[in-house]
């Protein structure tokens, strides 16, 4: 990590950071699903990972074209996004879809999650990029590697 | 009581989440995002392997479902990261990198999860 300089010991701020914000997001995710409930389709799990993709498109080029605080990504972005979407529940979704003798549930969902899931971290970015112009109209474009 | 092991399972994960694609990308500097597949297929593995123990009725104590499934395996896996990976594949290399990583992940996540069942089938037999 390049928080660890010449054999000097730091604090792990950004380890702490993750930590705090994957429960803050785990909590979030749990939230959703008691409020969504089971409805037949996992649309609990389907919600969460699209909305913490467009999220995170957004934080991302927020993060890489204005000048934030370093830990505004490991808590946000690694932390709460990271924590509050995810990928296991989202196999076990698409496995309790086949054990339920719905194949094509499964397909359309597996499938679904993934299409809605990269719309939306480019939804998330193009909205941000719009953003972020507006309110530095003197930088003009903002640079994109 | 189920949301503090939640937040609680949520924290472990995402800080093992963060160790861990710290480790890969040292180990492996490529523009193919290792860190996120490794956390992914390896939290597809647990899962499967924490539901199917519960499935065959041996999981123990009640609270460990929250703490492990939607806490632990929940945040060590991560489905934002994923898709930033495969947009900025798209960007950066082309189609044929974000299609092989998205292929990649998911079918490499049901294979892991086969495996985890597997593994507890042949214990609990």
């Amino acid at each position: 990590m390049s928080e660890v300089s010449a054999g000097r010991w730091r604090f792990p701020w950004a380890a702490l950071a993750v930590a705090l914000g994957g429960a803050l997001g785990a909590l979030a995710r749990h939230e959703v699903a008691l409020w969504l409930g089971e409805a037949g389709f996992p649309w609990s799990t389907l919600v969460v990972n699209v909305v913490g993709c467009l999220l995170l498109g957004g934080l991302t080029v927020v993060v890489e074209t204005c000048s934030v605080h370093r830990l505004v990504r490991p808590f946000l972005g690694v932390g709460v996004l990271g924590g509050f979407t995810t990928f296991s529940a989202y196999l076990v979704d698409a496995g309790g879809l086949l054990a339920a003798q719905r194949p094509v549930g499964a397909l359309v969902y597996v499938l679904a999650t993934v299409v809605l899931a990269l719309a939306a971290v480019g939804c998330g970015a193009g909205l941000a990029r719009r953003f972020v112009r507006r309110a530095t109209p003197s930088t003009g474009e903002v640079e994109r590697s | 009581m189920t949301s503090l092991l939640v937040a609680v399972g949520g924290a472990c994960g995402a800080v093992s989440r963060y160790g861990l694609d710290g480790v890969v990308r040292r180990w492996c500097a490529s523009p193919f995002p290792w860190g996120t597949l490794v956390v992914n297929l390896l939290g597809s593995f647990l899962v499967a392997v924490v539901t199917g123990w519960a499935a065959f009725g041996g999981l123990g104590p009640a609270w460990l479902r929250p703490l492990l499934v939607s806490g632990l395996c929940g945040a060590l896996t991560t489905f934002a990261t994923f898709g930033q990976d495969t947009v900025r594949l798209y960007t950066s290399v082309g189609w044929g990198a974000a299609v092989r990583n998205v292929v990649v992940t998911v079918f490499g996540g049901v294979v892991a999860a086969a495996f985890g069942l597997g593994v507890v089938f042949l214990l609990r037999t």
